[in-house]
């Protein structure tokens, strides 16, 4: 019997899972709370999703507009989130990312500047303001290297390229520790702390069109939901409206909304500016409905309407499938859009840099003269891990979670920029949660010699067998089924459908073989990721199937419009003692008055009066 | 679709071979969606970085027919039909497996590097930066890592001074802050004695392969040799000016 003694074990205070924006954030804030601090990542630091994103981050600073502030910037991420977002993370929120991001620039961050010298800030769709503090089109960059930067020199310790295969727990129930393997040697490594924070991201990599990269099997997710904890409004997936089409290897790379933010429109085939025809009834007041108006607010006037390719990005996406489907889609089966007949080609160099290479180089088209081609594409998981609002605690003992794997800022939709700011404001949070319960549970929990044989027993069985399943085919297999099945438009005879063609292949994935040694071997890695995205996938499908209306990012073609009763509630999912999955409505309960007063009011009501 | 054969590093420390896989190549199809392929088809083990596929998180450096290229921004269609494209691990790191090499020593130079210190806020709590001051400063921060010019510097890669010379990166990191409107350190005595801006003797090498486009010798190493000449050796500052053609 394996010899758990002999295994390497490393030990901190609190480790975190994740080198994105939130885990750096989260180490960062332990390691100003004095707590010793490790951050295990699957790639190398400073390659994680976050430095992909492009935009900006979401803070209602009021530099550029400054009627601008906090209870405007909390009503637009309810509204965005159809309401169904939780109260209090979209209050803290708010309140709290003008200082996330000003605290950026003390650490290094250089953004884009207003003619007065403060952090410029761009529009994007749902947000009432200029809000997005960005540098070009790489923000996410500026913001990991930042983050990095301030890591390395707040003693952190990173154990880069080693993935967590699972969670360990004491006799109490309380997280004590995990098991991962050095992506290098294929060696495995035992992680022992007082408090574990998940900041692991998404799981897009269950959909043949996607932005995301192939970190994003939604790990986190499933490692907590095996450990206990609930997955939260896990059938509100974001498909981002502009993803490049064109060609097919390319297919799902993002096209930022900054974009539309610096004054871009959707055209369909007949040249027709057509996102005119969708703005839903709850925005029309807040909505240019002339071409007339929607130019005026590009050049600056401040009475005028946003134009509607701004609108949420669920009303866009769906807008444009529309069209398609209605034989007015672009030569490649998108739409157009346009910059390049809107603003100088300096202007977009200087503002959209890596868009115009990114299509330069791999799309061989010059943005600042033809239109791009561009249709839906997965991006984001509103859903995720269940989590405290103040804490970021799950429902286990010592885990926490932030970031895009946890849920509950977004509600049904998120906004675009609110996840760079999301990541500040919850990893800075739950780096204080994580102190605040080592201070009320000292200790080191102990460790469960049979759970880590277990877990090691099930990672080694994939190359030890002596043959089996193809674990690059079964992947290709089940994204097939998820856009199919579980895309942008669901019913319940295609989620029903596509649930069974999950088990299918899980139960295929059961047998899966990787050829070769243990060292640094891509297809053994692949193998033991498909694990967890078969749960996360397994838990947006059944949770998109038992809420029969449509709101944000789910969308069922047999349960049009938003119900009211479906509004008073949050879906979760959960591991039963079988094994099997749970998934049950979550009452939201009464909605706090002092917070229902701010996301109802007028505009008028609410400008300028910061505080 | 068309059939396309190309050739790939497999090996390890203890040495390897090129091997060579024939896929089946799709419209716009990039060099890392070439090597996806032949490792779903023939070689599932196969070890190559990526994350991004779009340029951006410096994951798949690697070398294209001898040439250090992100494998993700390399386009099939630049090659001619019947060419045999050849892929190896960069060069100038120590290799892990395939296309994976080991990169930590770039990782180790950063933490060398004396952190940013910036000046008080305004009073208002805000700093004032101008987009005239910050573009200098900005051009060096799209750096995405990709270590491409680590890669090619002939100071790392033939001469192997590691200990002495931080590389083309980390020149531009030092220079970034140098040039940052709030930050207070003196840099120059660390960037002469111990980050050995000496060793560079401006090849522009590195500027060349730079996926980033960022002007790495004349926009970041030269300005920061021009500042420790005048620094250090004042008198002859007219004459450096004349040698490294800076501005
Ligand atoms: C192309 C693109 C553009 C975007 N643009 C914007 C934008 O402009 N504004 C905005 O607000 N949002 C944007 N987003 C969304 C936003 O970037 C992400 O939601 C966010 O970066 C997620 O950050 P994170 O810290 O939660 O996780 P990530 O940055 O994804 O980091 C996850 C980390 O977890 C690690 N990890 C995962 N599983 C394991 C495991 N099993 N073991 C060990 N480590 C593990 C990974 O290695 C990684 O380090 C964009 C997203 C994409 C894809
Ligand atoms: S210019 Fe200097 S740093 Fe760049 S490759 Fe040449 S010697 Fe190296
Ligand atoms: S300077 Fe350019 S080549 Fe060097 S690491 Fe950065 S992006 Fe890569
Ligand atoms: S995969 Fe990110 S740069 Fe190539």
């Amino acid at each position: 019997m394996l010899d758990v003694n002999e295994i390497q074990t490393i030990t901190h205070d609190v480790i975190v899972v994740g080198a994105g924006g939130a885990g750096l954030r989260a180490a960062v804030e332990c390691s100003r709370q004095g707590l010793d601090i490790g951050v295990v990542c699957k790639s190398l630091l400073g390659k994680a999703h976050t430095v992909m994103a492009e935009g900006g981050a979401a803070a209602a600073l009021g530099n550029v507009d400054s009627r601008d502030n906090w209870k405007i910037h909390f009503r637009d991420t309810m509204r965005g989130g159809k309401f169904l977002n939780q109260w209090r993370m979209a209050e803290l929120h708010a309140k709290q990312s003008p200082d996330r991001i000003r605290e950026l620039e003390e650490w290094g961050a250089v953004f884009d500047r207003t003619k007065d010298g403060l952090i410029a800030q761009r529009n994007f769709g749902g947000h009432r303001y200029p809000r997005l503090a960005h540098t070009g089109d790489r923000t996410g960059l500026e913001l990991i290297r930042t983050l990095q930067d301030k890591g390395v020199h707040s003693g952190i310790s990173v154990h880069q390229e080693c993935t967590v295969l699972d969670l360990l727990k004491d006799e109490n129930g309380r997280i004590s520790g995990m098991v991962g393997y050095w992506r290098e040697t294929g060696r495995f490594v035992l992680y022992r702390a007082k408090a574990i924070i998940f900041a692991t991201g998404g799981g897009g990599k269950g959909w043949r069109i996607t932005s995301n990269s192939w970190e994003y099997t939604g790990d986190g997710q499933a490692m907590a939901y095996r450990a206990g904890a609930e997955l939260m409004d896990m059938e509100f997936c974001q498909f981002h409206p502009t993803g490049m089409v064109w060609p097919p290897s390319v297919r799902g790379i993002l096209v930022t909304e900054g974009v539309r933010g610096e004054g871009g429109i959707l055209t369909n085939s007949e040249g027709d500016r057509f996102m005119f025809k969708y703005t839903p009834e709850k925005f029309q007041s807040e909505t240019a409905d002339t071409v007339e108006e929607a130019n005026r607010w590009l050049a600056g006037d401040k009475n005028a309407r946003r134009p509607p390719e701004l609108l949420t990005r669920d009303v866009v996406a769906r807008s444009i499938v529309q069209e398609v489907k209605a034989g007015r889609g672009s030569p490649h089966g998108g739409a157009f859009l346009d910059i390049g007949s809107r603003r100088p080609a300096d202007y977009i160099k200087k503002k959209l840099p890596s868009m115009y290479h990114q299509f330069k180089e791999l799309a061989e088209v010059d943005i600042t003269k033809d239109p791009m081609e561009v249709g839906p594409t997965f991006h984001y998981m509103m859903g995720g891990i269940r989590v405290d609002a103040d804490t970021q605690m799950t429902r286990v003992d010592g885990l926490f979670a932030c970031g895009e794997c946890a849920a509950g800022l977004h509600g049904a939709n998120r906004l675009g920029g609110n996840s760079l700011s999301d990541l500040l404001v919850f990893g800075r949070l739950a780096g204080v949660g994580a102190k605040e319960f080592i201070d009320a549970n000292e200790g080191l929990p102990e460790i469960n010699h049979d759970q880590v044989r277990g877990i090691i027993r099930s990672a080694t069985d994939i190359l030890n067998r002596e043959e089996g399943e193809n674990p690059y085919l079964i992947h290709e297999a089940l994204r097939d089924v998820n856009q199919d099945f579980v895309g942008i438009y669901r019913t319940k005879e295609g989620l029903t459908e596509g649930i069974a063609k999950q088990a299918e292949l899980k139960e295929k994935a059961k047998t899966v073989k990787a050829y070769g040694t243990s060292q640094y071997n891509a297809g053994w890695h692949e193998a033991l990721d498909l694990g967890n995205l078969f749960i996360t996938c397994e838990a947006i499908a059944r949770a998109a199937l038992l809420r029969e209306e449509s709101r944000g990012g789910h969308s069922r073609v047999d349960f049009e419009g938003e119900r009211e009763e479906w509004g008073l509630v949050n879906i979760v999912c959960r591991m039963g003692d079988d094994g099997n999955m749970i998934v049950e409505k979550l009452e939201r309960g009464e909605d706090p008055e002092h917070l229902a007063k701010v996301a109802h009011a007028t505009l008028e009501e609410l400008e300028g009066s910061n505080g | 679709m068309a059939n396309r054969t190309i050739r790939i590093w497999r090996g390890d420390q203890s040495g390897g071979q090129f091997e060579e896989y024939t896929v089946d190549v799709g419209e716009g199809m990039v060099v890392l969606d070439v090597i996806h392929l032949a490792q779903m088809h023939h070689a599932n083990d196969m070890a190559v970085r990526w994350n991004c596929k779009a340029g951006k998180c410096g994951s798949c450096s690697m070398e294209i027919n001898g040439k250090p290229k992100l494998g993700c921004m390399t386009r099939m269609g630049d090659y001619e039909a019947d060419e045999i494209i050849t892929v190896q691990p960069m060069k100038s790191f120590p290799v892990i497996r395939d296309l994976v090499t080991d990169v930590s020593w770039n990782y180790r130079q950063n933490e060398r590097i004396t952190p940013f210190t910036p000046r008080p806020r305004d009073a208002d709590g805000n700093w004032r930066m101008y987009t005239e001051d910050v573009e200098r400063t900005q051009e060096f921060r799209k750096c995405i890592e990709c270590f491409l010019c680590q890669n090619t510097c002939h100071v790392l890669r033939d001469h192997d001074k590691r200990d002495q010379f931080v590389g083309p990166r980390f020149m531009i990191r030092i220079a970034q802050l140098d040039m940052h409107p709030l930050d207070t350190v003196d840099r120059i005595p660390a960037t002469k004695e111990e980050y050995g801006a000496g060793y560079c003797n401006i090849t522009r090498c590195c500027t060349e392969v730079c996926p980033e486009h960022i002007n790495i010798t004349d926009n970041g190493i030269i300005p920061m040799k021009e500042r420790i000449v005048s620094r250090y050796y004042d008198p002859i500052t007219m004459l450096a000016r004349k040698l490294f053609g800076g501005k």
